[in-house]
């Protein structure tokens, strides 16, 4: 079980963010990978592109099907992890770390406390 | 997991190995697994893995959710023949045969095996969306004096990959002698079972009919021998894939012919002759004249999946070329593939097209199946 992460909040679809000043980092949890199993393709969004709130902006593919990545909040995003799309196996290996998505300029750094903190999210695995 | 979800007699076995169980066609199956402990050494699961697993080694699937069906009678191979365009009474005892059921319109009602287990007994296996469809197309057109009895009492085992023969000949030697699409009764894990050497993953491989009561025995049986690994129902779509075989529902249906569908070769010599089939003078015509369209091989540029459904388009004006029907990835090639139809004059190898991806153009192009070769036994 990984340490408590009480500077990272969670989405329902199964994104983490982290909030560092206004730029918040964005990933697919562990638990969402491991649901999608090996993934063979992942689709990042453009930069600068303007996002709102649970818009659809990224792509993962696994040998058996397509899902959408959401943006958990809305905001502008600011930077893309190539590292992922030339080699989608280390979303499968750290995705809570090295395995992150993209960043993004949050339009409102306050947002970030309505989403779900580790406590929450671990209570709401249970009930899938 | 809905209640009325049927399972199939590995159910509980399954769920030991640590399968993610999925609703398919009515039954709570496996679409693969997260192995564990020794198991997960041969192979860690995962669609992935499970697959890799069977173009090495032997993958262990249930595919007990199939129709298994026998139909006895002087007659049965005439009656069967006049709803098939297979040549259904030159097939000889112990030997199986891939067939249709067609309809008056030249579509498929289903894809299904036939094997001759002599003494006028046909085993038909029919897929698990099409049993209620099949057996009553088949009552209502089989004459008084034939006999169709549903085995629903019967598991259905496949054990596929270059090692399968080795693994199960272990067991029963006599299986090391069947040809492809030979059939055997063979005694496994003290049961009477229907062996046939053939499989839906492009390896050799048998697929093995069982008792219902004995299905767990023989699975643990195989599943001690060091080369098996357990494989889903994920892996067996794409290695069905890879090897260019058709899913009903996806790439066949009632409104797909058999030249369409690139499945001529079903037809027997003398059915070519005769075109005594339902649907036989449609399927003639568009033989001598060429259908509107085929079914070809797809590969994607890059490596983005173009999943079924997906447009596919002319390259230059964005013209309706076709549409995918079963698209994914190939973990053999470690590439995205396809299959779909087109207008058959762009169904030459080669040919260049786009797939419209999330709104977008992909380009592709046409190849020849299968994309991975065929191992069979030969």
């Amino acid at each position: 079980m990984a340490a408590k992460n009480s500077d990272r909040r969670y989405t329902k679809d199964h994104e983490w963010v982290q909030l560092d000043g206004d730029i918040a980092t964005v990933g697919i949890t562990d638990h969402a990978q491991e649901q999608l199993g090996e993934l063979v393709f992942i689709e990042l969004p453009a930069t600068e592109r303007t996002v709102v709130a649970n818009e659809a902006c990224a792509v993962v593919e696994s040998v058996k099907a397509a899902s959408d990545v959401y943006a958990p909040l809305a905001g502008k995003i600011a930077e893309i992890n190539e590292t992922i799309v030339d080699d989608p196996a280390i979303v499968n290996s750290d995705a809570e770390g090295e395995g992150w998505f993209f960043r993004m300029e949050l339009d409102d750094p306050d947002t970030f406390d309505e989403l779900m903190d580790q406590d929450a999210y671990d209570e709401y695995l249970e009930t899938l | 997991m809905t209640e009325s979800l049927k399972t199939t007699p590995l159910d509980a076995w399954h769920r030991r190995l640590g399968a993610r169980m999925v609703p398919f066609a009515g039954y709570a199956m496996p679409v693969q697994y997260d192995l564990t402990g020794p198991l997960a050494e041969r192979c860690r699961g995962g669609v992935m893995a499970e697959h890799l697993h069977c173009r090495s080694g032997a993958a262990l699937f249930d595919v007990s959710h199939m129709g298994q069906a026998m139909l006895t009678g002087a007659s049965a191979a005439e009656a069967l023949e006049r709803l098939v365009p297979g040549d259904i009474l030159g097939l000889k005892p112990n030997r199986q045969r891939y067939t249709l059921l067609m309809n008056d319109a030249g579509g498929i009602i289903d894809d299904l095996m036939v094997a001759n287990l002599g003494d006028d007994r046909l085993f038909l296996v029919v897929n698990a969306g099409r049993k209620d469809v099949d057996i009553a197309h088949l009552r209502a057109h089989v004459p008084d004096g034939i006999t169709l009895a549903v085995d629903d009492d019967r598991a259905l085992l496949a054990l596929q990959g270059p090692a399968a023969v080795a693994v199960l000949a272990r067991l029963a030697p006599d299986v090391a002698a069947l040809p492809f699409m030979g059939v055997g009764a063979v005694t496994l894990a003290g049961a009477g079972c229907i062996v046939s050497r053939s499989g839906y993953t492009g390896e050799d491989g048998f697929e093995i009919s069982i008792p219902a009561d004995r299905a767990e025995a023989l699975a643990d049986l195989l599943l001690q021998q060091p080369e098996v690994a357990p494989a889903g129902l994920g892996a067996r779509d794409s290695l069905r894939l890879e090897a260019g075989l058709c899913l009903y529902g996806n790439d066949i249906d009632e409104t797909t012919s058999p030249v369409e569908a690139g499945l001529t070769w079903v037809i027997g010599k003398r059915r070519k002759m005769a075109w005594d089939f339902p649907g036989g003078a449609i399927v003639r015509d568009q033989l001598d004249n060429g259908p509107t369209r085929r079914r070809v091989g797809i590969r994607p540029d890059g490596r983005a999946p173009a999943r079924g459904h997906t447009q596919i388009v002319m390259p230059d004006g964005g013209d309706e070329a076709g549409i995918v029907t079963s698209g994914g990835f190939g973990p053999t090639l470690n590439a995205p593939i396809a299959m779909g139809y087109v207008r058959r004059d762009l169904s030459e190898d080669g040919t260049r097209l786009d797939l419209m991806v999330r709104g977008k153009p992909l380009p592709a192009t046409v190849v020849a199946l299968p994309f991975v070769p065929h191992r069979y036994a030969r």
